[in-house]
């Protein structure tokens, strides 16, 4: 079967669990078309010796119960696996090997996939166009020199060229649904809480989420499931009842009120955006679901309350890349100069940036009105939507305020760079569970996506609104293997 | 001694000073399992052997509070008869330090879990009490050991994340002694609740000192400096000794003070700069993301409070009222939980017909010393309360005299023997037999007719003799006041 990195993950589960194809025979296939796309640069590391091992051992004694048997998977490099170097894109974790495996990779495993390999993404997460990684750019497969977004551009670039059948990323100001948006694929930003935060490298905690990236929202759904579990490890997992996601899938979405919220129409937005956007709203009226405007007043604010709490706790975050325990350690005349010159050379200058906007914003004397404003008008912001989910049931918006761009295009201007985040960075702030899925094309031929976004544990809905808006939109992605030879 | 004469001042020509101390306590708490992590807090480990990846901080790790540490401080904070606040928010410290992995330290700031209690003292002059500020949870650091090495310096990770309870009080302590009293007071009621061991020679209880020092009669507090990390009262007290002569002298040659940091040197017995106010860290001090607010019910703090045993003051009150025990000898028992047991058990075993001023004294005197000399915990007697119950039962009830119930006291210490026993088999018995003693007298007397006429004549002071030939006569067992008697009405 020539095809196998084609199928979708309930495909290549139902063939798999129907004997038509074996774990092998899968593993090899992605691991195969993986070897011919290092161009792409979507891997910092490879396990596919190892996964082939697994696949066979799994195909000896197969358990078909299992919701992903035998499925290989390469995940975001920012997810702690053991024994297996982890990056987080970082130099100062350039040779870190964890002893431990984070909650959602294991949720994972446990459920029969096998690890292919780690995925490149921007340092420690911190960026839009997977640019600050210290492997290099990730190139995406939808043409040559175009950037896949970011932070999870390994993941997306990967998934849409085909080297993973899915994928998880993990998403603080949109690094899931940006990179989803910009690739054509689908990607879901759980509500806060939902996916364990243990052993993820951590950029904001507050704002951390890990999802699932799939080429499908059925596929989408099922690895929700799988990854979406309360945990103990981590003090802000919460204990709610998770649904079946891809059992309970359904596209009658019939007289569900979607908002339409006018803030989301920005200065300078692509007439295609709109276009697109206006596409989405006669697709939710053919559902038979109903189109309600509103107003999330505080939208405008979103993006410098993002950029204050984001650093702020990225900076402590970070703190504990010192040279002392692990990872990346430079030499020093005495202590403080070894932090200086470990820190100086084992960061980014995107990192840099951040970690001083965050020690910035967090110093006696600017506290107040950074840091505590910011948390007060995240609040309001939270209460926007709270607002909103009075009168609807969930909300439509582009997912990002352009089409994917070119490599170097914006790395000399950070914030036109952060104005990507736009649509993306609200939800984040709010905790809310978003959704972005492949709506369209640009004139140049280039992706362009659809965020819903859903009350608080209300994924089940924003995956039956995108599974039926799905099917409407009958998507098809435009991948020419420019990069295999 | 009046109030007057019991003030600490500090007197120079014709200043008097007043010196206004306030203490940051840093408890740890008594507990099996880190504030945030599982790994074990167990003091001399061998280094880095109780370490998780909490505590080392690795990538993605996460903190999770330890419930029991939690109790731990709201039960101090009910001992401290403070506030107990229901919702109190862990902060994250920001400094850079090879033995802190997290590069912050998960602390309270601005919500403690324990608002304003107080802690009364018995001092001299009378009682006196200091208010508390606050309580609030924290995690220990690391420990950097810089003299193994010329050039490297060591990290021992089995105190990070420890977890500590600062105690806060108000500037209300005004001299070395009051500071004596209110570390021990504290150590007392932690060590009756079993939150804290105490423990200052292994570093369970060490203290920032504050020191002012102002005019006598003033009402305006003078600029302080910070006596970092004392671990010993007396320490504490000889820095404060130092300091506040150090700021007097200062003020009398007309300079100001700065405020600052400062570390004491045990080894010069004085305070040295260690930082100005303008080098301060900035700590960068916000809500610690990975933890939601701790949030306790009304009913988590009730069944607390009824968890809370009789505290060091209750029981004196207790003592005095149900005993009649003096406050003094009262005090000498509560201070140490160890000691009330040990006393209360006494009191127990001692049964229906006690003398309870005898066992306090033997406890107070006879025990004490024997504590003393052996270097041993009261926790650890060589005597049980039960067998040192029994011994004073025998002195009690005329068995034997107080003279040779030191000498069966002896005979216990090694093994806890049975009093009674030893007295069965040395026949250490008392001899209270009249007919036997008026002949042993008699004897005594023939034997020295002399001094019997001497003192018939008026030489009082041979009595004293009589008695003690009895007593030799009787190897120490003749009954003494049997022997006063029978002496009298035969001389």
């Amino acid at each position: 079967m020539s095809d196998i990195t084609k199928q979708t993950l309930t495909e290549l589960v139902e063939n798999i669990k129907n004997k038509k194809l074996s774990s092998t025979d899968v593993t090899k296939a992605f691991i195969d078309r993986s070897e011919k796309s290092e161009k792409l640069n979507a891997y910092i590391t490879n396990d596919f010796t190892s996964a082939l091992d697994k696949a066979k051992k799994f195909d000896q004694n197969p358990n078909f119960d299992l919701k992903l048997p035998g499925i290989p998977v390469a995940v975001k490099d920012l997810f702690c696996t053991k024994n297996i170097k982890t990056t987080a894109g970082s130099k100062i974790l350039n040779n870190f090997v964890p002893t431990y495996e984070s909650t959602v990779t294991e949720n994972i495993w446990n459920e029969g996939a096998i690890l292919l390999g780690k995925l490149n993404c921007d340092e420690f997460a911190m960026g839009s166009s997977n640019e600050t990684s210290f492997f290099g750019n990730v190139q995406s497969p939808i043409d040559e020199n175009l950037v896949p977004g970011g932070s999870s551009g390994g993941s997306a670039s990967a998934l849409a060229a085909q080297l993973t059948p899915v994928t998880i990323g993990t998403d603080t100001g949109g690094s899931i649904r940006q990179p989803a948006s910009f690739t054509g694929i689908v990607g879901l930003k759980p509500t806060y809480g939902s996916c364990s935060r243990y052993g993820i490298v951590a950029f904001a905690s507050s704002l951390d989420q890990a999802g699932p990236m799939a080429k499908n929202v059925n596929d989408c759904a099922l690895l929700h499931e799988v990854i979406s579990s309360y945990d103990p490890k981590d003090s802000t997992s919460i204990d709610f009842k998770r649904s079946h996601y891809s059992k309970e899938l359904t596209n009658n979405i019939k007289g569900k009120k979607i908002g339409i919220p006018k803030e989301y129409r920005v200065d300078g937005m692509p007439k295609e955006i709109e276009d697109l956007w206006q596409k989405g709203i006669q697709y939710i009226n053919d559902c038979g679901a109903e189109i309600i405007n509103i107003s999330l007043p505080n939208t405008s604010y979103a993006l410098p309350t993002y950029y204050i709490v984001a650093p702020a706790e990225a900076s402590s975050n970070l703190a504990r890349y010192d040279g002392v325990k692990y990872g990346f350690r430079a030499k020093g005349e005495n202590l403080i100069d070894m932090y200086e010159k470990t820190r100086s050379e084992g960061f980014g200058a995107e990192v840099q940036r951040r970690i001083m906007i965050g020690t910035y914003v967090l110093s006696s004397g600017y506290y107040d009105a950074y840091y505590l404003k910011a948390q007060k008008v995240r609040r309001l912001i939270k209460n926007d939507f709270d607002e909103a989910y009075k009168k609807v049931d969930a909300i439509l918006t582009p997912s990002t305020p352009s089409s994917a761009f070119k490599i170097g295009e914006k790395t000399n201007d950070p914030v036109s760079m952060y104005l990507n985040d736009i649509f993306t960075v609200p939800v984040n702030l709010a905790g809310l569970p978003g959704i972005s899925i492949p709506a369209g094309h640009d004139s140049k031929g280039y992706p362009l996506g659809l965020q819903i976004i859903g009350k608080a544990f209300d994924e089940q809905n924003i995956l039956n609104i995108a599974y039926a808006m799905e099917e409407k939109i009958n998507f098809k992605n435009k991948i020419t293997d420019w990069w295999i030879k | 001694m009046s109030k007057k004469d019991s003030e600490y001042l500090i007197n120079r020509k014709d200043n008097q000073y007043e010196v206004v101390i306030g203490l940051e306590v840093h408890a740890q708490i008594l507990s099996d399992s880190k504030l945030f992590s599982t790994s074990a807090t167990k003091f001399g480990a061998e280094p880095n052997t109780q370490v998780s990846l909490v505590d080392a901080a690795f990538p993605g790790m996460l903190p999770v509070i330890n419930e029991f540490c939690v109790k731990q401080a709201i039960k101090t904070g009910i001992g401290l008869n403070a506030k107990i606040n229901k919702r109190s928010v862990f902060d994250r410290k920001n400094y850079f330090y090879a033995d802190l992995p997290q590069g912050y330290q998960i602390s309270q700031f601005k919500d403690p879990i324990v608002g304003e209690g107080k802690v009364i003292l018995d001092m001299p002059n009378g009682r006196k009490e200091i208010g508390i500020e606050r309580l609030h949870l924290e995690q220990d650091a690391g420990k950097s050991i810089h003299d193994l090495d010329p050039q490297n310096t060591f990290v021992d990770l089995n105190r990070s994340g420890v977890a500590l309870m600062e105690i806060v009080s108000k500037p209300d302590l005004r001299s070395p002694d009051e500071v004596n009293a209110y570390i021990k007071k504290l150590r007392s009621i932690m060590r009756y609740l079993g939150t804290c061991d105490g423990n200052m020679q292994e570093g369970s209880l060490r203290a920032d000192v504050n020191v002012s020092v102002r005019s006598k009669g003033s009402k305006e507090f003078g600029t302080r400096c910070e006596i970092k990390n004392v671990n010993s009262i007396k320490f504490m007290q000889m820095a404060i000794e130092y300091e506040a002569n150090r700021q007097v002298d200062l003020i009398e040659e007309g300079k100001t003070i700065d405020q600052e940091t400062r570390l004491f040197d045990t080894k010069k017995n004085e305070t040295r700069s260690m930082r100005s106010k303008e080098d301060a860290h900035d700590y960068r001090y916000f809500p610690d993301p990975d933890l939601l607010p701790l949030v306790v019910s009304e009913k988590f703090i009730e069944e607390l409070k009824n968890d809370i045993p009789e505290l060091p003051d209750d029981k004196k009150k207790r003592f005095i009222e149900e005993f009649k025990l003096s406050p003094y000898e009262s005090n000498i028992l509560v201070s140490d939980i160890d000691t009330a047991k040990y006393f209360e058990e006494v009191v127990a075993k001692m049964g229906k017909n006690k003398d309870i001023k005898l066992a306090v004294n033997w406890i107070t005197g006879e025990l004490f010393a024997v504590l003393n000399s052996k270097g041993l915990e009261i926790s650890q007697s060589p005597v049980s309360a039960k067998n040192f119950a029994i011994l004073i039962n025998l002195i009690k009830n005329g068995t034997i005299s107080g003279k040779i119930a030191k000498t069966v006291f002896e005979l216990m210490i090694d093994g806890d023997n049975d009093p009674q026993k030893i007295v069965e088999e040395k026949g250490l018995k008392q001899q209270s037999d009249p007919k036997a003693l008026e002949a042993l007298i008699d004897k005594i007397i023939n034997d020295n007719r002399q001094k019997a006429i001497e003192y018939k004549q008026g030489k009082e002071k041979l009595f004293g003799f009589f008695v003690g030939q009895a007593m030799k006569a009787s190897g120490g067992k003749a009954n003494p006041q049997l022997i006063n008697e029978i002496l009298k009405k035969k001389l």
